[in-house]
């Protein structure tokens, strides 16, 4: 085939286009809706919700993970462009993990050592490492998706930085149902289930992501 | 010195740019004009990149037309408010990283991107063997006979339409899935 030849059936493919952008927001907004379909089959809110939202420790622990999947959204949708080798959001991305870092040291300060363990390790652990990961399948997924539309450069990365969402949105979900709201166990388990998440995006990133 | 004095004389930045909102918005004919533009460069690329690498530039034709093909699959990825020729230059040098990994090569691709090598004034090579030919043969039943018509032998989708007894819409899906299916295969390739 003559590269002129190739070059006219590509123009008569049609050079009109599916902007990326309002995609990537549409494929966001779709997941968080599954997982939260999901969460509200299984889990929902915990029953004395409306007490929770008076206690710091309940509030600080959504915000956190709300501002984790926000940040990670804006970081994540640059990097669907080819030419973005390092997103210049990325410190954004830092806003989570610091807010996180602080409040475990103000926990330390103000409560006594012999509670840290019982906090850390609290009542709900294994039903957190499980259920972020289930409720963040739907929007890993069709993150996957968008980002299979875009043309990210490192495939790995653009995927970690799915399952990052993804497991951001499932733990500000998940946070609304769990009752222990110690900075303590968040940072451990909620830490450990969404690197999880990262993870799983990063090996399926390296398979799905080539183009 | 403001950033705008960069994209006088010799870079083609503004005057791509156009051509492709243009063509993102609908008009075929500077979306063609516009590939026209750039293969000179991504033959030069190309050839420059194979050479520097040790492979050999005897099917550099087969990069640039890949590399034309990843850009028309992309092209919603280029954002409107940012500069084209970054843009550009990133999807030609995955494409060229991406072939010579295929071939065993580290993905040594040269620091100059498309803008600042000059134009291969010589005309497309005859490729009677191109690789893409081989690729349209491995599609399979409808989209092979679509893009066949289309691609090898210049139809247009009416007539293709027309000839196939399919409606003008079966026959754009067919196609772009077709070309979606080339752009894979590709980049399956070599093993094959």
């Amino acid at each position: 085939m003559k590269t002129d030849d190739l070059i006219a059936s590509l123009a008569a493919d049609g050079p009109a286009h599916r902007p990326l952008r309002p995609l990537f927001a549409a494929a966001a907004i779709l997941g968080t809706l599954c997982a939260f379909a999901l969460f509200m089959l299984t889990l929902g809110p915990r029953p004395d919700v409306d007490q929770a939202l008076h206690t710091m420790r309940f509030d600080f622990k959504c915000v956190v993970m709300f501002i984790l999947a926000v940040t990670t959204f804006f970081v994540a949708r640059d990097m669907t462009r080819p030419e973005v080798t390092r997103s210049r959001l990325r410190p954004l991305l830092w806003a989570a993990p610091l807010l996180l870092i602080l409040s475990v040291a103000v926990e330390l300060i103000v409560m006594p050592p012999d509670t840290w363990m019982p906090r850390l390790i609290g009542q709900n652990m294994p039903y957190c490492t499980t259920m972020i990961p289930l409720f963040a399948l739907a929007p890993l997924a069709l993150m996957l998706w968008v980002f299979r539309q875009g043309a990210p450069q490192n495939p790995v990365r653009a995927g970690a930085i799915a399952g990052l969402l993804a497991g951001g949105i499932g733990a500000t979900l998940y946070a609304v149902h769990c009752f222990d709201d110690s900075p303590l166990f968040v940072a451990t388990w909620y830490t450990l289930a969404i690197t999880f998440v990262t993870g799983l995006g990063a090996l399926l990133g390296a398979r799905l992501l080539r183009w | 010195m403001p950033a705008a004095n960069k994209h006088n004389g010799a870079s083609p930045e503004t005057a791509w740019a156009e051509l492709m909102r243009a063509g993102l918005a609908g008009d075929a004919a500077a979306y063609r004009q516009l590939l026209e533009a750039i293969a000179p460069r991504l033959r030069k690329f190309a050839v420059n990149g194979l050479l520097r690498s040790g492979i050999g530039n005897a099917d550099a034709e087969d990069v640039v037309q890949e590399i034309l093909l990843a850009i028309h699959l992309k092209r919603q990825t280029w954002m409107q408010d940012q500069p084209f020729l970054p843009w550009l230059n990133a999807i030609a040098r995955h494409k060229l990283i991406d072939v010579m990994r295929r071939r065993g090569r580290r993905g040594e691709v040269p620091i100059e991107g498309l803008i600042e090598i000059l134009p291969d004034e010589a005309a497309a090579p005859e490729t009677s063997h191109s690789e893409l030919n081989k690729l349209v043969s491995r599609l399979d039943g409808k989209s092979q006979t679509v893009v066949s018509s289309i691609s090898l032998d210049g139809n247009s989708i009416k007539d293709t339409a027309a000839k196939l007894g399919m409606s003008e819409g079966a026959v754009r899906v067919a196609f772009h899935r077709g070309l979606k299916k080339l752009a894979e295969l590709y980049r399956a390739g070599e093993a094959a």
